[in-house]
């Protein structure tokens, strides 16, 4: 299977799309984890559902950049109205993340039944977007992909220094006279850019794990944001990748489901093995802490 | 009765359950556990079906109950563990079990399980009067006996535990102190709020099962300060997102769940413009 890599045109496009995805959610995860943005994402890319439809329906394209352009503009309305009834009503962030991705979503839903009663080509093209669908990317999504993910990094390394204060310090960010709101807004921006281009891998529904568990997996191997970013980046890849080829030779199999099982095993691993934050370390010394002291008693 | 009828009793019955366990996660600050549990049930249920190998067995409510309530359990004791957040652990659990039951199911496909990706997001609402059950002489469909019980259970559990629910959420310091066990009490809503999702599940999927349990109590925050009044406006308001719902979507000839989930937005949207005390008119003025 890995051999067709190098051979087979259809597997390398989709491969590279992957290994891209991976990357660019796998990095900007990070930021949505330290500053504890992960059920937002998950908000957002729900809300991303609706603006896919709409976009294809307006347009009747099925052009990866007008679906994404689409799903970027819902999933930033998705974050506005979270936003909006968090200043302005008492309810609470917890709530407005339910009901923002739920009632977009079934929105999303009604709309997508319209698309596939009116029979038209493009049905086939948007139902990839719930459990995402590797092998239904061609040359031009890679294309987009990479220059968009090009984009999003190069902001990233640009706004380096500014981004992890922001993650770390707000308050103290604001002190020395940075931009902090301009900043959230331009930070959020990217996240949601790297939400709406992983949905056709991973799908709405599963989106956040794919933000969420590389920079997870990251975060128990490093304490320095550059490293974290660096690994979250390359085990987003290499879930991605996998999954994409896993779920391409298997019939019938969505590629979101099989990312998120692949990756979440690498949360495992970290989580248990990891050199200093490791479970399996924290419990050996806790035994080896009761054992002498329960042989120092007479 | 007629199938129209007999849908809309389902659709407001499944509204009602869900909005009541929905006011007690909205107060406390849990609403996005409902997302995880209506996720995570479907790998109870895919379990259960490869076991018994029988959609209707009751076997399979039990073990997505507790599929449910174990999300609750591994997502504390991630949290617990203090090598992520709560957001992040959330955030990692569903996914892997959401996950894992949508690979099962692809493998069972082409079997006689009438479930597959759409019918999990969705719901199957319409074809749910064929599936039928008789009781006391009473033939209905098996979607009105199940949720009325859960219903049933549901008002029990609040009416017995009342004034204890209402100590703890506003109050957990002062509720400990008193000596109520706030974890039995917290796994015992769990348990409430699974149970609720799995009888909703069916009529109206995964996601939609969130908007039902956060919405309308959302909606009923913003009108009332009163505990009781909640309760009782978050059923009245489920019950007319759902029934409306139904309309609009017989209207635009479209899915029914969808077609609630979005009335549930229309009218979340009213309550939080026109809100007598909380509304954003009010709050602008």
């Amino acid at each position: 299977m890995f051999i067709d890599l190098f051979t087979d045109y259809t597997l390398r496009t989709i491969a590279l799309g992957a290994v891209l995805l991976g990357l660019t959610s796998g990095v900007l995860g990070c930021f949505a984890v330290l500053r504890r943005q992960a059920l937002l994402g998950d908000a957002m890319a729900h809300a991303a559902l609706p603006g896919v439809v709409l976009a294809f329906m307006l347009t009747g394209s099925r052009a990866p950049l007008i679906l994404v352009l689409g799903a970027a503009i819902a999933g930033w309305l998705g974050a506005l109205a979270v936003l909006a009834i968090v200043r302005l009503s008492r309810i609470k962030e917890d709530a407005a993340f339910g009901l923002v991705l739920s009632v977009f979503f079934g929105l999303g839903m009604v709309l997508l039944t319209f698309v596939q009663r009116s029979g038209s080509a493009g049905q086939a093209g948007l139902d990839k977007y719930l459990f995402g669908q590797a092998a239904a990317m061609v040359m031009s999504d890679v294309v987009m992909i990479a220059s968009l993910g090009a984009l999003l990094l190069s902001l990233v390394l640009l706004f380096w220094k500014e981004f992890k204060l922001l993650s770390f310090d707000p308050e103290f960010a604001a002190s020395q006279g940075y931009p902090v709101r301009r900043l959230d807004i331009l930070l959020t921006s990217l996240i949601v850019v790297a939400i709406v281009l992983g949905l056709q891998l991973v799908g709405v529904v599963l989106m956040s794990a794919l933000l969420v568990a590389p920079a997870a997996a990251a975060r128990q191997w490093t304490n320095r944001l550059s490293t974290m970013a660096l690994l979250a980046g390359t085990l987003g890849a290499i879930a991605g990748v996998v999954g994409a080829l896993i779920s391409t030779n298997a019939r019938g199999l969505s590629t979101g489901p099989v990312i998120v099982v692949v990756i979440s095993l690498v949360v495992l691993v970290s989580l248990l093995f990891a050199p200093e934050r490791g479970l399996i370390w924290a419990w050996v010394r806790q035994w080896r802490n009761r054992r002498r002291f329960s042989t120092r008693q007479p | 009765m007629s199938m129209q009828l007999e849908i809309q009793i389902i659709a407001a019955l499944v509204a009602a359950t869900c909005a009541l366990p929905g006011v007690f996660l909205v107060l406390r600050r849990m609403a996005m556990i409902s997302d995880a549990i209506s996720h995570t049930i479907l790998f109870g249920i895919v379990v259960g079906f490869i076991i018994v190998r029988d959609l209707a067995s009751p076997w399979l409510l039990v073990g997505a109950t507790l599929t449910g309530v174990l999300t609750v359990w591994l997502v504390e004791l991630l949290t617990r563990s203090q090598r992520v957040k709560e957001d992040t652990a959330i955030g990692l659990v569903f996914p892997l079990l959401f996950s894992l039951a949508v690979i099962m199911l692809s493998g069972l496909a082409g079997g006689n399980m009438h479930l597959d990706e759409h019918s999990v997001l969705l719901g199957e609402l319409v074809f749910a009067p064929f599936d039928r059950l008789t009781f006391f002489g009473l033939d209905l469909p098996r979607a009105i006996w199940i949720n009325s019980g859960i219903l049933l259970l549901n008002l029990l559990f609040i009416g017995l535990f009342y004034k204890e629910l209402k100590l703890s959420t506003f109050d957990p310091q002062l509720a400990a102190a008193l000596g109520f066990s706030p974890v039995l009490l917290h796994y015992a809503l769990m348990t409430l709020v699974s149970l609720t999702a799995v009888g909703a599940f069916d009529a109206v999927g995964v996601i939609l099962v969130v908007a039902l349990i956060v919405g309308p109590p959302a909606a009923a925050y913003l009108l009332t300060d009163r505990l009781s009044l909640m309760l009782i406006l978050s059923v009245g308001i489920g019950i007319i997102s759902a029934i409306t719902g139904y309309w609009l979507a017989r209207l635009l000839n479209t899915t029914i769940a969808g077609a609630m989930a979005t009335m549930v937005g229309v009218v979340f949207s009213l309550v939080f413009v026109f809100a007598p005390r909380y509304g954003l008119i009010r709050r602008l003025r």
